[in-house]
């Protein structure tokens, strides 16, 4: 296999447009159509009932509409399976709705029947975010424990790309979220930073190895000397992933889904767009001219003044 | 320097052994949510009357008296947690008909005796036992089957009492605040015993029998949320995403065999191993394996997978720089492993903070990501690393760089 190389750190603008672009649809879709939210986060009532005979959604959706106000939703899937979907509904109204049904349409099996009061939606959302912002915030502190203050921001910025990323596609394909989508954000922003330390990692050793060199090149090495990793591992997650969306049911769908979009969102972000920040933010800061000045003078480095 | 191979051998053939006798025991023993197996879960909200607070107390009486009645149910194993300062989460695995334990869980259950001017004569605390019987003297069929109580002590001097009081009159049974029946007292009852009549199939009386038993709940409770799976859809999702992993894993173990050689194979070996470890530590530690638990299950695989391939790409640069294979090996695992540290630590910190904020299912999901990244570590640091320092003593092994790495000049494989 010929060697990839690629000049990250110097086409940064490019990367920058092409997240800015897919950052800016989503964010639209967000504004304009928001994200199709399912009862876990809104309250409400689902039903999937497999019938012993043939039963149409017309009939199905007068009798349920009796009981609620706004309109139910009512999906047939294969083998006479119906998916019904009401605002919330008490214990009592949903077991007369329920045996309303067996009695006057036909027998059947309850295969779910899920109830979230609308209290527990708010929370759910509340929740999800303080989870969003504390993981983000223990993430920033070990990493700047472990490497510095730049390495943390540019390794958390890019995981709000990927958040973003996941969150514009589900809304611009109006995907149904549940809870279990929170949990495939932040298993999202796991793989993409886990997949950036190692890039990170690898800065922080060649900065040792080579310390003349400069910070523009160094990064950019790096990255590419972590190429086969980055690409290997995303390959190798990816083929769970898919695997897990293609074969893994109704019920996975939506949260695999989330995986794929966010693996291959986090692959490129750790590669392109980290260490494009990493650069940007060190230039910003000025520590450059140090450490040119530095090499000029070819003092032996002082860590303290390096990226 | 034949050390090494029979380190190698002695290996795979205890890992066999294990994983033929793991599968039959582990197939049994994990303990399956209810996305999988079906069941039932509900959060209950306690609903303090007007004035009343909500004590801790309350809420431990709750849970108990929800142990009580989930027994009576004859639910094994049932998954009894409070929540918070005033909610209870309640999990039937495998129940056969959720909603009606739903049902049965959600009643308050306050049984009380009222006499004529409605003033409480006797609550469920006085109760000492309560049995659904067929009545065979019933006169009509109302009375057919019946509630029989049994008071304690005290409760039978009440009930004397109070039935020589209101002797000619009327004493009314409410439970839940519903009057049940109202019976003319005839005669001074000593005994300590009540029949409650109300219409009740055998079946009825022996529930409610069941639930007045279990005692009344010290606040009202209000279902907040329920989940119900029929176990038909719960062992679909199980087998399709227990194949959708299995089918991905094969792809995945193809992939870094094909890819990596002799290595792909100690990294396919050692995620075996994985898989292994992690599946018993689920089983140990008695953690609910549910449908993003299995998602959770796949990811960490991927993981551990990575782990392997720092390691990997590593080998083949150290390789690359002319080492000896020992010395390669060695430089690669010392050097991998800050990164491999500093990346899975930072993907724990998410797991954690998901396990914190997260209920049910999302829980599980954390719980089997975070016990999934510590064990990758192991597998990959120690499992891996042992495993290709024998292949790197084998003789035959360590003659053909070319197994390791593409070797510069082309000698692909050897």
């Amino acid at each position: 296999m010929p060697k990839l190389h690629i000049d990250v750190v110097n086409k940064r603008k490019l990367w920058y447009a092409i997240s800015g672009v897919l950052i800016v649809i989503g964010l639209a879709s967000l504004v304009f159509r928001g994200l199709n939210l399912g009862i876990d986060f809104t309250g409400g009532n689902i039903m999937q009932l497999q019938f012993e005979q043939t039963v149409t959604a017309e009939d199905l959706r007068t009798l349920v509409s009796s009981y609620v106000e706004a309109t139910p939703s009512i999906q047939e899937s294969d083998d006479n399976i119906f998916l019904i979907r009401t605002e919330d509904m008490a214990e009592e109204k949903s077991g007369q709705l329920l045996s309303q049904i067996s009695s006057e349409l036909s027998p059947f099996e309850v295969l779910r029947n899920e109830r979230i009061g609308p209290v527990i939606g708010a929370e759910l959302i509340a929740n999800a975010w303080w989870a969003l912002l504390l993981a983000l915030a223990l993430m920033l502190l070990y990493i700047t424990i472990r490497f510095r203050f730049n390495f943390a921001v540019s390794a958390i910025v890019p995981l709000m790309h990927d958040a973003l990323m996941v969150v514009g596609i589900f809304s611009i394909l109006q995907i149904e979220v549940d809870s279990t989508f929170v949990a495939a954000i932040l298993t999202v922003l796991g793989y993409s930073i886990n997949s950036t330390i190692v890039i990170f990692d690898r800065v922080r050793e060649n900065r040792e190895l080579h310390p003349k060199q400069g910070f523009t090149d160094l990064i950019n090495e790096s990255i590419n000397q972590t190429l086969g990793r980055s690409i290997n591992t995303s390959v190798a997650v990816l083929l769970l992933v898919v695997c897990l969306f293609l074969f893994g049911g109704d019920t996975t769908k939506a949260f695999s889904l989330a995986l794929v979009i966010g693996v291959i969102a986090g692959a490129y972000s750790s590669v392109f767009i980290a260490g494009s920040i990493l650069t940007d933010l060190t230039k910003l800061r000025g520590v450059d001219k140090n450490e040119l000045r530095a090499a000029k003078k070819g003092k032996k480095n002082d860590d303290k003044i390096l990226v | 320097m034949k050390k090494g191979a029979i380190w190698l051998c002695l290996f795979c053939a205890v890992l066999a052994v294990a994983v033929v006798a793991s599968w039959g025991y582990l197939k049994n023993n994990l303990n399956l949510g209810l996305d999988l197996c079906g069941g039932a879960e509900v959060v209950l909200q306690a609903v303090p009357e007007e004035g009343q607070t909500v004590t801790q107390d309350d809420m431990e009486a709750l849970k108990e008296i929800m142990r009580k009645r989930v027994d009576n149910i004859g639910v094994s194993e049932p998954l009894i947690q409070l929540e918070g300062a005033d909610r209870i989460i309640v999990q039937l695995a495998g129940v056969d008909n959720p909603d009606e334990a739903i049902n049965i869980l959600g009643r308050t259950a306050k049984l009380e005796f009222r006499g004529p001017r409605g003033d409480v004569i006797l609550t469920g605390s006085d109760l000492a036992d309560a049995k659904g019987v067929r009545n065979p003297s019933a006169t009509n069929p109302r009375e057919e089957n019946v509630i029989s109580l049994q008071f304690t002590d005290e409760g039978s001097k009440k009930f004397a009492d109070a039935t020589a009081r209101y002797l000619n009159q009327v004493i009314s049974i409410y439970i839940d605040g519903e009057e049940v029946m109202s019976p003319t007292v005839n005669q001074i009852i000593n005994s300590g015993q009540a029949q409650i009549s109300g219409g009740y199939t055998l079946e009825q009386a022996v529930a409610e029998a069941a639930i007045l038993k279990g005692g009344a709940l010290p606040v009202d409770v209000e279902v907040m949320s329920k989940r119900t799976v029929g176990p038909s859809l719960g062992a679909d999702s199980l087998q399709k995403s227990m194949y959708a992993g299995l089918m991905g894993m094969a792809l995945l173990l193809a992939f870094i065999i094909l890819y990596y050689r002799l290595p792909g194979v100690v990294a396919a070996v050692s995620l075996v191993v994985y898989t292994l470890i992690l599946t018993w530590l689920i089983s140990w530690l008695h953690i609910t394996l549910t449908l993003p638990g299995i998602a959770g299950f796949v990811l960490s695989i991927g993981m551990a997978v990575d782990a392997n391939i720092v390691i990997y790409e590593r080998l083949r640069e150290e390789i690359a720089n002319d080492k000896s294979l020992p010395a390669a090996v060695t430089a690669s695992f010392k050097r991998a492993l800050w990164t491999i540290l500093d990346s899975n630590l930072t993907t724990l910190i998410a797991a954690a903070v998901l396990f914190q904020f997260g209920t049910g299912s999302i829980q599980g999901f954390a719980v089997t990501l975070a016990v999934g990244i510590v064990v990758s570590m192991f597998s990959a640091l120690v499992i891996t690393h042992y495993l290709l320092k024998w292949c790197a003593e084998v003789p035959a092994f360590a003659k053909h760089k070319g197994l390791f790495a593409r070797v510069k000049g082309g000698v692909g494989r050897a």
